[in-house]
């Protein structure tokens, strides 16, 4: 093989490591501004497309802004629509992280809720302090196989992990929908309502400010979870594997790390989070499982890993940006097209990508 | 005696990244068609006063003259129009496509309706090669050629497109011995058709040999040079690394010991990537306080050898045992299991094995050490007391104090192999596995890097040195075997034999070694 084909990517004079804490911090800085810029870039961009459509910009984004944070119940839209993101932006990040792009969130999140709705509807009598960690238990095992299957094709034999989990996502549908012939309510596509033990409480509760909107438990789970990660990936040996193996795979197997096993571990804990990303809906909102609820949270979870910078702290940011995004969104419907949130959406997504490249670019200059 | 007006001339360039100067202050003239050795540690600077020249970098002050002219050279087209071809350390070669392809990139000859002739590029191509004597087929993929031959299509590339002055950066990096020599002689074919011809290298041998000016660099500056002949690699040394360059010493340390030797190979077979068999019942020993050393031409299967003793390749028979206790030859992923039973390993392949340049030092200093207690004493990784563990160790192998001088290091440079050394060698690990320790690192990390694997040995550790640099294996083994399409051909003593003899061995003439 010749050289030009085996390292192509850097230039001679990539520097691999700046030595000096300035240098580093500095250049963190700036490759972490780089979401901040894309969002405000994006946010400029928008700002043509209301102005083309005859409206003003600025009177349009501060209603977004003020009905999506500036209300208790806006707020816990807001919290709300983020609360599953939380979970599939750390299921993407988990796998990005030991180097394998995990497109099946979506489906591991389906699956995750129709198993704990099944779960919690078969056990419905039981007190909580079982049914609970069980229908928990049983969305997180769901998304873990989920995820697992790629993972074990990817490990065992090479087979892609992008297209078989695209795959499975369909995969994912068709099984629900089959599976729904036994368990769905008559003439509906949901199934029978779990038992009260298995709800997630919702927040307005403990915060009266929150009054009404659907906010629940799920959230704080979602928290865990972004806390767990953080652990996982940083302060344990797991971590640093699945850290080492995403880097420079080689590298990994040359210290001792089964890289197959990596993966296998990755792919099966990304899929559990992105599964019991599903009980948000299922345990904390409507208490049941139906055709379609997960809406397109698992594909958006990629979105809020990029932005994110697949770091749980950031995931739990951008999760939040785009859920003031999605339910401001619902606010501006009567004045702007809704294809306007998913414009905005995908302006962000684009620009995140450039502005990475471009600030670490930056970064590399001036370290 | 006037010279002759410079070819190109380079004036007073600055050139700053952030707060280092790259290059500060540097003149440089080129007389037509000599060979000037550009020397220099890596980071002094080198790389990127050629950069400047061929228009991959601007400079912040100074100028350029192509014959006399002042010129601007914005990018590399800027170059190539005004004569200028460069060869560098990395090939940037098309794998897929046809010699005729990839020299004639960017400016083929063109057939009806905009078309490519490859035809009229072989042919083209062939008369190029020929005119400078450069042995090339022009229908040969490149995926297929050695990397020798590679080589010689950059060369032919850069001619191509007419240039008169070429620029090589470490060119004899990637070659073999004999490659070397080819090289050369091509190198010497070019100047006689009036060349001017830039050698970037810290081989001072190598200078020595061919050059008939040379220029040193150190931190950013030129710090001496001028006719080959009125210096000597004493002096060269000195003035790149700033400081005289201590010899090897020789053993200092007690005899062997009479026991078990800490590693034995046992009629080991092991196959390459396609599953050719690569080394072929291969059996030897190193004992404690000893360093065998493997001569070869690369690609005559130490790399596999070296893979499998440290766990990253199955072998398909044969036995390993490392201080007498035997480890599962034939276990694919076993490198856990090879670090545990005593074994530490410098990859050939710093970067692309040996670490993982996006973590920090402190993480690159766990990796394959992540299971050690001390390292890691519970659960969970404590990255503030890894960085307090690590760092008097980085410190002590990192000869330079880090400081602002340190930050716009480059991939080529020693301190990576420094960092790998650090790690492997404070694992108190029995058997030390070097393969190619001290390739494409300058002067004084070599240095370094010597006498750390002189102290493993007289420290009592069972050492293998591969190489395919003769002197380091002459220099630094107390036995010596000759590697030679995956069997071990010959085994001698650094006393009894010279690199000729050696060489004759490396290339498969034994009978020509024997008389």
């Amino acid at each position: 093989m010749s050289a030009a084909t085996e390292r192509p990517a850097a230039p001679a004079g990539t520097p691999v490591r700046r030595a000096g804490p300035g240098a580093d911090t500095r250049r963190a800085l700036l490759t972490a501004l780089a979401p901040v810029v894309a969002v405000a870039l994006s946010l400029a961009l928008g700002a043509i497309f209301i102005l083309a459509i005859g409206e003003d910009p600025l009177a349009i984004y501060a209603l977004m802004l003020r009905e999506s944070l500036g209300t208790g119940y806006g707020l816990g839209q807001t919290l709300f629509k983020a609360t599953p993101l939380v979970f599939t932006g750390l299921a993407v990040a988990l796998g990005f992280r030991a180097g394998l792009f995990n497109i099946g969130v979506e489906g591991q999140l389906y699956l995750g809720g129709l198993a704990a709705a099944l779960a919690g509807a078969a056990l419905a009598g039981r007190p909580a302090v079982v049914l609970l960690p069980l229908t928990l238990l049983a969305a997180a095992a769901a998304g873990a196989a989920w995820g697992a299957l790629p993972g074990y094709l990817k490990a065992r034999f090479g087979a892609h992990e992008v297209i078989n989990t695209i795959m499975l996502n369909f995969i994912a549908f068709a099984l629900a929908s089959f599976v729904g012939r036994w368990v769905f309510q008559p003439a509906t596509v949901r199934t029978a309502e779990i038992g009260a033990g298995a709800h997630l409480a919702r927040l307005d509760a403990l915060f009266p400010a929150l009054r009404g909107s659907p906010v629940n438990l799920a959230l704080l789970l979602a928290a865990a979870c972004a806390a767990g990660v953080g652990l996982l990936l940083f302060r344990t040996r797991t971590g640093y594997e699945l850290r080492a193996v995403g880097l420079n795979a080689a590298a990994a197997e040359y210290g001792g790390v089964s890289i197959g096993r990596a993966q296998l571990v990755a792919m099966t804990l990304s899929g559990a989070i992105a599964g019991l990303g599903g009980v948000n809906f299922v345990l904390g909102y409507k208490h049941y499982f139906e055709l379609g609820f997960s809406a397109g949270a698992g594909f958006l979870g990629i979105a809020v890993a990029l932005l994110g910078r697949n770091h749980p702290a950031g995931v739990v940011v951008a999760a939040l940006f785009f859920g003031a995004l999605s339910y401001g969104g619902l606010v501006i419907n009567q004045r702007v097209p809704k294809e306007l949130v998913e414009v905005l959406q995908a302006l962000v997504i684009l620009l995140a990508i450039s502005a990475q490249q471009v600030m670490e670019r930056a970064a590399r200059r001036l370290a | 005696m006037t010279a002759p007006a410079p070819a190109v001339s380079l004036r007073h360039i600055t050139r700053r990244f952030g707060p280092v100067v790259a290059n500060d202050d540097v003149s440089l003239d080129l007389a037509p068609g000599e060979i000037h050795a550009l020397v220099g540690e890596n980071g002094a600077g080198k790389s990127t006063l050629v950069r400047v020249l061929y228009g991959l970098l601007q400079p912040d002050a100074g100028s350029i003259e192509v014959d006399g002219r002042t010129v601007r050279i914005h990018r590399p087209a800027d170059a190539m129009r005004l004569g200028l071809g460069m060869v560098h350390q990395h090939f940037m070669l098309v794998g897929p496509l046809t010699v005729a392809e990839n020299v004639t990139l960017a400016r083929e000859p063109g057939a009806a309706l905009g078309g490519f002739s490859p035809a009229r590029a072989e042919r083209a191509v062939a008369a190029l090669a020929e005119r400078h004597r450069l042995p090339v087929d022009p229908r040969a993929r490149i995926a297929s050629l050695s990397v020798g031959a590679q080589q010689r299509v950059e060369i032919l590339k850069a001619l191509y497109h007419g240039a008169r002055v070429l620029i090589l950066d470490e060119p004899t990096a990637v070659l073999t011995p004999h490659e070397v020599d080819d090289l050369f002689r091509v190198l010497r074919e070019l100047q006689g058709n009036g060349t001017t011809i830039v050698l970037i290298t810290h081989k001072l041998a190598e200078v020595m040999a061919l050059a008939q000016r040379v220029t040193v660099m150190r931190a950013g500056r030129v710090v001496g040079g001028g006719p080959v002949a009125s210096l000597t690699v004493e002096r060269l040394a000195e003035l790149m690394v700033g400081r005289p360059i201590p010899p090897l010493h020789a053993r200092t340390g007690a005899p062997r010991s009479s026991e078990a030797p800490l590693l034995e190979v046992r009629m080991l077979d092991v196959s390459d990537e396609r599953g050719l068999a690569a080394v072929k019942r291969v059996s030897f020993e190193v004992e404690a306080g000893e360093i065998v050393g493997i001569a070869g031409v690369e690609g005559n299967g130490q790399h596999e050898l070296v893979e499998c003793l440290a766990g990253l390749r199955p072998a398909v028979r044969g036995e390993i045992l490392v201080a007498g206790r035997r480890c599962d030859a034939c276990a694919p992923h076993a490198a856990r299991e090879r670090f545990a039973a005593g074994v530490a390993h410098i990859p050939s392949d710093r970067l692309h094995r040996g670490l993982v340049p996006d973590m920090t030092l402190a993480e690159n200093f766990l990796l394959g050490r992540q299971r050690e207690r001390t390292l890691v004493p519970g659960a969970l990784l404590a990255p503030g007391a890894l960085a307090a563990l690590a760092a008097p160790r980085l410190a002590e192998y990192d000869v330079r104090p880090p400081g602002p001088a340190r930050r716009a290091r480059q991939r080529s440079g020693g301190n990576p192999q420094k960092r790998i050394a650090a790690r492997e060698l404070t694992r108190g690990a029995a058997v030390v596995l070097a393969a190619h320790p001290t390739r494409g690192v300058d002067l004084g990390a070599m240095a370094f890097i010597h006498q750390r694997l002189l102290r493993e040995r007289d420290a009592g550790r069972a050492v293998l040195l591969v190489s395919s640099e003769l002197s380091e294996i002459l220099a630094l083994s107390d036995r010596i075997f000759v590697m030679y399409e995956g069997r071990l051909v010959h085994e001698t003593r650094p006393a009894e034999t010279d690199e000729r003899t050696l060489g004759l061995y490396m290339t498969g003439r034994q009978k020509e070694a024997r008389t």
